[in-house]
């Protein structure tokens, strides 16, 4: 991959000129979603941008500048990462990365929760900082499951390359491996039954209750990329379209995103959150026993 | 005055965060605050979200006539919300001290505190009052209508805040 090939997929497609306002799309179908599901109107098609905007313009209270490096360095880091992620999904035919890229990718999609569990440490508050033992726990538990189920399908296509895992030919790896992984997306999105890292009604904001301003902005920005990356992953796994035009691969992967996004939010209207040790059973007995299978059958196809 | 100010100021009138501080209410204006959030009101259409943290409210929405228990974090809670900040005393306990004035546990009315923006009477308001008081403080928020001076009780010497409590 070249360098201007590169720089494309991270500033354009998929990366951040794509990304951000599809995010902020997918956050405002989830939450007009989940509104009407309640029998609201739900928030307006720009709410995402104009409360992005609004905190980025708010005068955040003085700090000492060690604390304000920590406070705004952690959210770049998190949005840097993510959008990292975004660049590596291969959904533009041709510059198909390069061998290894699944590793680097799931380390960028680790890093942001990383950070958001520093950030809840670092602001010494009390509930930021049950909110990271929360998002700590819940971290280590999800993504065994996810790391099992993409190293399955990785051993299956016999490559470390994201284009490769993707055009994995055989629905018998594939199929386990995906509900493995779309078990782990709404504890990755911090959505019901897995909120517990951000359970409003019981630790106030998680970690980011000490967050104020452009910092929060920057932390809404990176959950919000989130979104794009995580599901923008399995959609590219589920759906991958190797002989087709950019144009309509791109088409595709757009539309396939947002039919995603009501499934999330009907799972997330229609639960109650759980807590910290349901949910580590769910994803210990549910989650890791479907992407085990899929560890067999693929060592079983080899 | 910068080139990004109108779309500041739309972003402002169209996202209110709201946090609520109960200082000493009976719950009343606190379930009909909540009944705002209900699908008959839903205030999420005018883009406003009940926030768990201060620090990322643009609105403060007090209840209760201000006991000598929650003076102290009142003023902490106010502190740290960031600029710019408006506060909505809700129902006629902040206003007045209601039935509770006179009672030596309570410091109120809220404006001896802090500096009030709108005060929404009833006891309790019914969640329109609420939801009229709220737009009629995202104005002061976004500067359409100039902020009221009723900051000025909050610097009188020997008030609830500097000398009133003990």
């Amino acid at each position: 991959m070249s360098a201007s090939a590169a720089l494309f997929r991270l500033l354009v497609f998929p990366g951040a000129l794509f990304a951000v306002p599809m995010s902020w799309l997918m956050v405002w179908l989830h939450r007009k979603v989940n509104a009407r599901l309640q029998g609201r109107v739900g928030p307006p098609f720009y709410q995402p941008y104009y409360d992005f905007v609004k905190l980025l313009a708010k005068q955040p209270v003085s700090r000492p500048t060690l604390q304000r490096v920590v406070m705004y360095g952690l959210p770049l880091l998190a949005v840097a990462s993510t959008l990292g992620a975004l660049a590596l999904l291969p959904v533009i035919p041709g510059s198909s990365g390069f061998t290894g890229d699944l590793v680097l990718l799931v380390a960028l999609l680790e890093f942001a929760p990383l950070c958001s569990v520093l950030a809840g440490y670092a602001s010494r508050s009390l509930y930021g900082q049950i909110g990271s033992t929360r998002e700590a726990v819940l971290g280590v538990v999800y993504s065994l499951p996810f790391m099992i189920a993409l190293f399955a399908l990785s051993s299956a296509a016999g490559t470390l390359s994201v284009a490769g895992v993707a055009t994995v030919p055989s629905w018998m790896v594939k199929a386990p491996a995906l509900a493995a992984l779309a078990l782990c997306l709404p504890a990755k999105l911090r959505l019901n039954p897995f909120s517990v890292p951000n359970a409003e009604q019981e630790i106030y904001a998680g970690s980011l209750t000490e967050f104020d301003g452009p910092s929060l902005a920057l932390w809404e920005l990176a959950h919000d990329l989130e979104w794009v990356a995580l599901v923008g992953l399995w959609v590219a796994i589920a759906l991958p379209l190797p002989g087709a035009p950019v144009i309509v691969q791109a088409v595709v992967f757009v539309l396939v995103l947002l039919a995603i996004v009501p499934a999330l939010s009907l799972v997330a209207s229609g639960t109650a959150r759980l807590k910290l040790s349901q949910a580590a059973r769910v994803f210990w007995q549910w989650g890791l026993g479907i992407s085990t299978i899929t560890l067999v059958i693929a060592a079983v196809w080899q | 005055m910068s080139i990004f100010d109108p779309i500041v100021r739309k972003a402002r009138r169209r996202s209110a965060w709201l946090y609520h501080f109960n200082a000493g209410s009976c719950n009343g204006c606190d379930i009909e605050m909540v009944a705002c959030l209900t699908p008959r009101f839903d205030v999420e259409q005018l883009g406003i979200k009940l926030e768990a943290s201060p620090r990322h409210a643009d609105v403060l929405v007090v209840s209760g006539p201000v006991t000598r228990t929650t003076v102290a974090s009142l003023q902490t809670v106010y502190a740290q919300m960031p600029d710019p900040k408006v506060v909505v005393a809700l129902g006629s306990c902040p206003a007045s001290g209601n039935v509770f004035a006179g009672s030596p546990t309570v410091v109120g009315p809220v404006d001896r505190i802090i500096p009030v923006d709108v005060f929404v009477p009833g006891c309790p308001p019914s969640p329109d009052a609420i939801i009229d008081g709220v737009a009629e403080a995202i104005a002061f928020l976004a500067g359409d209508v100039e902020r009221r001076p009723l900051a000025e009780a909050a610097a009188v010497p020997g008030n609830a805040v500097t000398g009133g409590v003990e």
